[in-house]
Order: structure tokens, then C-alpha cells, then sequence
């Protein structure tokens, strides 16, 4: 495939660099990366590889747009408010980069249906832009037994981390966390707030993850939580060590199928 | 084609009618088409292109082989690809 001279002008930042050229925009075109959530770390790591042409993103998320979604979530504009959060995210980046084919999942992730929506376009690299624990340990372990890599991150208040996991090196998101904690033990960021910028900062971060994973460059966030604090504005690089007895990825696994863990009472909505 | 090979040159490329960067962008996928070592011959304009260009091929490995300004103002470049690699 050759790029046409309006693609070659449109990601010519890209190509000048020396670590990107046309391979590398040809890979980041050739790239099928997943965002779980189209929220506040989902809407920035969508636009910006989007933006980047990579060739094939599926976004999945059951929600519609809400109001209150706006002060964040930047894919989504005032005239969206009601419309499927999928769909919405899809017109943005398709409005920006028609090169940019967009699959959408208007469904709640569970341990039922996550499988076949890796497979569907057999996603090279996922991105975790969830906002709960339960959904966070079950994308850990699906990826975990696919031999995916994805790239974990959370956001609360003024607070952000991130962190990367590569099928055989480094640590799982269990290898740290172990389990979820019991539900309604920790406050959602509904209950809590977050700085709307919290995901355009982690969520870019996830996405220049996802672009360095296509283009085949080292120094991801392998076996090290970046975390990030806006009040004293320091970032943090903490190094993780893999967990040999992981319950998911250690040596003797006992976590063989997938589950779905109790959501916090609160965070379920009517139907 | 014999007048390519006599100047020992692989492929040629006119960039005088784009602006940077897609100065470089064009040189670059003209570069991607060759083997190390084989010998592109770039036409570029002065100003900007000839300011920027041989400081980026070289960044980038490529060894700048002549630089020669034409009767119109443009000039004419040869760089081997991958010429600066060790």
C-alpha cells in the first residue's frame, strides 16, 4: 500500500521522524487497537490515534452520552448529549481522519463477551479507559490468556497511573493489585470527582503507549506504574516486579476462565 | 537510463515544487525505495530545502555525497543511502 500525497502531507510530522518514516506510518496504519470505554481516558487516546491514522480502532462502551460527560470527555460535543457514546466517538474521528476505519461496541464489557470482541478484528493492542475494578481485573485476565497486551490506567480526583503489560514480560495488572477491592471500598470517580485534564494527560499517555507498541519501539511502561499528581505536579516511576505465584499469569495459574467480580451498588444504573 | 548509470546515480527525485516538511517526506519515501548504498539524486530549492535537508539525511545515516547549485537557483544533491552507518 502507498500513501497518496494528501496522506503523505497529512502525517508528515510523523514520517520526518526518524523513529516513525513511512514504515513505521505504514504499521501505525496496518494498527487495529481496541479502547475499552469512551470516556475520559478513552475520548483523548481515541482522538489522538485517530488522528495518528491508526487503521482500525473499536471503541466499546454501553453508555450514551451525559451532559455531565462534557466537562471531559472531549470526543463528545453539546449535540451529542443522548446519543450512544460509540457513535459519537465515531463521527469525531471520523470527521478528523476518514483514512481511520472505526468499529464500535455499544455494549458493557463482561467476562462473556469480551473474547469475541478482541477476536473480531484481532486487536493488536487494548487500551483500559474503564472505570472500575471489577471490569479492570476481568480486561487484565482476558489479555493474560489471549497473550494480549494492553495498557492499564485509572484517574481519580487529581491522580492518574498507568501501566503496560506484554504477554511473557513484566508484571499482569493482578501481579500488583491481586484482587479487586470489596465493592463501594473504594470511591468511583462519580463519588469523588476528577480534574477533567486527569485523562487528557493519562489518556494520551495510553495512546502514545499503543502508537511506541505499533511502530515496535522498547521502552513502554513494561513492569513500571507511571503515576502521575496534578496538585504537586510530579510524576513517578514506580518499577513493579512479575508476581511468580499470580493467580492469572504466574506459574501454576488458578485463574483459568473468566468472571465477572460485584460492582459497586451505586455505580449500577437503571436499565 | 544510461545517463542515470553514468553519473552512478540510482533514482532521481524533484522536490523544488513542495514545501517542508513535505520536502523531506518526499525524499524520504524515495530513500525507502532503495538499498543501502545505492545513490539518490535529489533537485531542491534553495532557502529553506537546502538549509534543512542534508543536516536531516544525515541525522538519519545518509551520507551527503555533492551538493551542486544550478543555472536556476535550485540545487542538485546525491546522497548514498545508509552511507553514514557503520
Amino acid at each position: 500500500m502507498a500513501f497518496t500525497d494528501e496522506q503523505l502531507e497529512r502525517y508528515s510530522r510523523h514520517i520526518i521522524l526518524k523513529e516513525v518514516g513511512v514504515k513505521g506510518q505504514k504499521r501505525i496504519s496496518a494498527g487495529r487497537v481496541l479502547i475499552i470505554g469512551a470516556g475520559g481516558l478513552g475520548a483523548p487516546a481515541a482522538m489522538y490515534l485517530a488522528a495518528a491514522g491508526v487503521g482500525t480502532i473499536g471503541i466499546a462502551d454501553a453508555d450514551a452520552v451525559d451532559l455531565s460527560n462534557l466537562q471531559r470527555q472531549i470526543i463528545h460535543a453539546g449535540a451529542d448529549v443522548g446519543k450512544a457514546k460509540v457513535q459519537s466517538a465515531k463521527e469525531s474521528m471520523n470527521a478528523m481522519n476518514p483514512d481511520v476505519q472505526v468499529m464500535t461496541y455499544r455494549e458493557w464489557i463482561n467476562a462473556a463477551n469480551i473474547r469475541d470482541i478482541i477476536n473480531d478484528r484481532d486487536y493488536d493492542f487494548i487500551i483500559d479507559g474503564t472505570d472500575n475494578f471489577p471490569v479492570k481485573f476481568l480486561i487484565n485476565d482476558a489479555c493474560v490468556m489471549m497473550g494480549k497486551p494492553f495498557v492499564h490506567a485509572g484517574i481519580i480526583r487529581f491522580q492518574g497511573q498507568l501501566m503496560t503489560y506484554l504477554p511473557g514480560r513484566g508484571p499482569c495488572y493482578r501481579c500488583v493489585f491481586r484482587n479487586p477491592p470489596p465493592p463501594d471500598a473504594v470511591p468511583t470517580c462519580r463519588q469523588a470527582g476528577v480534574l477533567g485534564v486527569m485523562g487528557g494527560v493519562i489518556g494520551s499517555l495510553q495512546a502514545t503507549e499503543a502508537l511506541k507498541f505499533l511502530l515496535g519501539l522498547e521502552g513502554l511502561l513494561t513492569g513500571s506504574l507511571l503515576t502521575y499528581n496534578a496538585l504537586t505536579m510530579e510524576f513517578r516511576k514506580v518499577k513493579l516486579a512479575r508476581d511468580q505465584g499470580c493467580r492469572v499469569c504466574g506459574k501454576d495459574p488458578s485463574i483459568t476462565t473468566l468472571i465477572d467480580y460485584e460492582q459497586a451498588v451505586c455505580d449500577l444504573r437503571p436499565a | 537510463m544510461s545517463d542515470q548509470n553514468a553519473g552512478g546515480v540510482d533514482a532521481r527525485v524533484d522536490i523544488t515544487g513542495v514545501v517542508c516538511p513535505v520536502t523531506f517526506v518526499k525524499t524520504k519515501v524515495a530513500l525507502e525505495e532503495l538499498e543501502d548504498g545505492q545513490v539518490l539524486e535529489l533537485r531542491l530549492s534553495a532557502g529553506e530545502p537546502i538549509q534543512n535537508i542534508p543536516r536531516s539525511l544525515k541525522d538519519e545515516g545518509h551520507k551527503v555525497l555533492s551538493v551542486r547549485l544550478l543555472d536556476d537557483g535550485a540545487y542538485l544533491l546525491t546522497v548514498r543511502k545508509g552511507g553514514l552507518a557503520v
